[in-house]
């Protein structure tokens, strides 16, 4: 098990034909991962890598039987693709762009109330289930399977946070890039209670930023309800306010946000916090070893 | 995108917000042209630069006769203002907004923000305008009333009322702050704002509703659909290394420290100031190289670190996913030479062909320290500029 992808998920990339959708298409092809076909509206019945490519996200689902798809469409039309694969009932949708405008994100999440879709992003680096499945631009080869779930805001901390792990000898379960725009389809919370609910995942990694108050009611959801051990790092300590920290969502307002809040808060709640982004890996280490449970983590390799 | 009371306030006309009636001038003379052509006895004259509390800072002047329009515009135009939002350093006028005096009754709050807990735009207002919001935030809160709009129908005439009546707008002039409030909506999402924040919306004893303040913040990933909203950006307000790095799609916020900082990803951006300040250094800049930077890129992004005067040394942390290590290495390379480095440098790689990325490194005759990870990268660098 592992949560939203694994190694029978079939993906469709959406703007497969474009250099940087292309390039992702044969990476995760590389990795193993099942990308059955594409979408770039008016090259319909051509092929690219082997794979066929439809004018529609709907023409696509009927052909190939997707369940998931990515979106690598440039920001200005990225939204209308989004809301095609929703409108397609896909299960899983994955947006990898970025500098998507916010007010289309609001529609955005509108349109996908009362929907069957769950949508990952926009601007993240995707969601990655070790050995099955990667959709997303995450370097696939930095991963190892096993027991940790890591959900993070920031794509290439991420990868700071799996380095870590991985060179310890401990895998991940599933690592969720949720994106550091402001308004996104899926918030801390819904990946938490994912992890909560998967028995592979043994232990989680939550990895927030400064900006808005998530961390705080993600915070408030696990001293309620996770029984699993929680290790938490917070970007940002540094930061002045009212300056954008390069994702739209990175920036303290109105005094609110800030990363010294959201440290109290999830130390509150009951979550390891990480001093520096150094020792993610080696606070969720000490915290396993405390609670007399690192063996089932380290992966014989 | 920020822009100045004045430009904020002619869109907002657009739009059919009501604002006081003004100009803007760049000199004494255009400050009295502007006045002569308003007419009437009573002239604000207010400083314009991209910061919030001009007011108190002595850039906001009542102006009783054409004489004194002149004074007021002499002293303020050149003058550096500092203010809670512009650093110690302050700003320097160089603009002024010249308006005709209003026959206040109240003073209130609204303001239109993206919510980030509800997804949605929300409207908010208080009976306490003029005052800081966050201060009212604070001490008051049930003092703030807020409608939160569906993206489906925008505002609602019946949640303006609502707003109106609750921040209790004399009955009177409640329809004038409905069609208000409903214009100022229209404004937020035609333009793409990210925030329009009316402080105070005034009513005046001659049956107004109106903005006598007007700030607004434009969504920078909306830009490319705003063109005439790009048209008002005024790089005088703007750090110039932070110019020139958005011309080269560069992510680079200025800050106080000695230490230079290249890295790629936001979140790992952040990171990395932090932990430099953990080791007690200082960091000079925030720059996120982005996912997909060339050699050139990386290049551009050197000399600016390197034009900041501030800077005694560099700490370059890459974790290269689909950004590979060799990439970075040649831009590394080439930067230096071109720049002739004469500062300490430190190099962090991990990542897509991190060691043909070292290699590079150890074979350009270049002074590079090593680094194997992000926290001995962070001493070292600490180390060496002090």
């Amino acid at each position: 098990m592992s949560i939203f992808v694994n190694k029978d998920t079939k993906v469709i990339t959406q703007g497969i034909t474009g250099a940087v959708g292309l390039f992702h298409t044969q990476q995760a092809l590389a990795y193993g991962t099942q990308v059955v076909g594409g979408v770039t509206p008016g090259k319909g019945g051509t092929t690219v890598e082997g794979l066929p490519v439809f004018n529609t996200v709907v023409d696509a689902v009927a052909a190939t039987g997707a369940t998931a798809s990515v979106i690598y469409v440039a920001a200005p039309f990225a939204a209308d693709a989004i809301m095609e694969a929703i409108d397609a009932e896909l299960d899983l949708v994955v947006c990898i762009t970025e500098g998507i405008p916010v007010l289309d994100m609001v529609k955005v999440k509108r349109y996908l109330v009362g929907k069957k879709t769950r949508l990952i992003g926009p601007n993240c680096p995707g969601v990655i289930t070790p050995d099955e499945c990667k959709i997303g631009i995450m370097p696939g080869y930095i991963h190892k399977k096993g027991h940790v779930g890591i959900v993070s805001r920031s794509g290439t901390l991420t990868y700071e946070a799996v380095h870590q792990l991985s060179t310890r000898g401990i895998g991940q379960s599933t690592a969720v890039g949720i994106g550091g725009d402001p308004v996104n389809g899926t918030n801390f919370i819904d990946v938490l209670e994912a992890f909560e609910n998967d028995p592979e995942t043994k232990a989680v990694i939550m990895i927030g930023e400064i900006g808005g108050t998530a961390e705080e009611e993600a915070a408030e959801w696990i001293k309620a309800n996770m029984t699993k051990p929680v290790v938490g790092f917070i970007g940002g300590q540094t930061a002045p306010p009212g300056k954008r920290m390069g994702h739209a969502g990175a920036i303290i307002s109105g005094g609110k946000g800030t990363a010294a809040e959201k440290i109290a808060t999830l130390e509150r709640c009951g979550v390891s916090v990480a001093a520096t982004p150094a020792v993610i890996g080696e606070t969720l280490v000490n915290l396993l070893e405390a609670k007399g449970l690192l063996d089932e983590f380290v992966v014989k390799s | 995108m920020n822009v100045h009371e004045y430009q904020g306030k002619e869109v907002l006309k657009k739009f059919g917000v009501q604002v006081p009636n003004g100009y803007v001038a760049f000199n004494a003379d255009e400050a009295v042209q502007a006045a002569q052509s308003l007419g009437g006895n009573l002239w604000v004259v207010k400083a314009q630069i991209h910061a919030g509390g001009r007011g108190k800072a002595g850039g906001v002047k009542l102006a009783k006769s054409l004489d004194e329009v002149r004074e007021f515009a002499n002293e303020l135009i050149g003058k550096v203002l500092v203010t809670h939002q512009t650093g110690p350093e302050g700003k320097e006028v160089k603009r002024l907004l010249i308006e005709e005096g209003c026959p206040i009754e109240k003073e209130y709050y609204i303001g239109v923000v993206i919510d980030r807990s509800s997804n949605s735009v929300v409207l908010m207002g208080s009976e306490e305008g003029g005052t800081e919001i966050e201060e009212v935030a604070e001490k008051t809160p049930e003092k703030i009333f807020k409608e939160v709009v569906d993206p489906a129908v925008g505002l609602l005439p019946f949640q303006a009322n609502r707003l109106a009546n609750r921040i209790n707008i004399p009955k009177d002039k409640v329809r004038e702050a409905v069609k208000f409030m409903l214009a100022l909506y229209k404004a937020f999402v035609e333009k793409d704002c990210a925030l329009a924040e009316i402080n105070p919306l005034v009513t005046t004893t001659d049956g107004r509703v109106m903005a006598l303040d007007a700030k607004l913040n434009f969504d920078s990933n909306a830009l490319y659909r705003q063109k005439d909203i790009v048209a008002l950006r005024d790089l005088d307000e703007e750090d110039p290394k932070e110019i020139e790095a958005s011309k080269y799609d560069l992510s680079y916020i200025a800050l106080d420290g000695n230490i230079g900082c290249m890295v790629n990803g936001a979140g790992l951006a952040m990171a990395t100031m932090d932990i430099i300040k953990h080791y007690n250094g200082d960091p000079a800049n925030f720059l996120d190289v982005g996912g997909g930077a060339t050699a050139e890129k990386v290049t551009e992004a050197f000399k600016i670190i390197l034009s900041d005067e501030k800077v005694k040394g560099i700490f370059v942390n890459i974790f290269g996913g689909i950004m590979k290590c060799d990439v970075i290495a040649d831009g590394v390379i080439q930067a230096a030479k071109q720049v002739e480095l004469d500062r300490p440098l430190v190099v962090r790689l991990e990542g897509t062909n991190v060691e043909l990325g070292k290699k590079m490194l150890n074979e350009s005759g270049l002074a590079i320290v090593a680094a194997d990870s992000m926290a001995d990268g962070a001493q070292k660098i600490v180390e060496l500029v002090k």
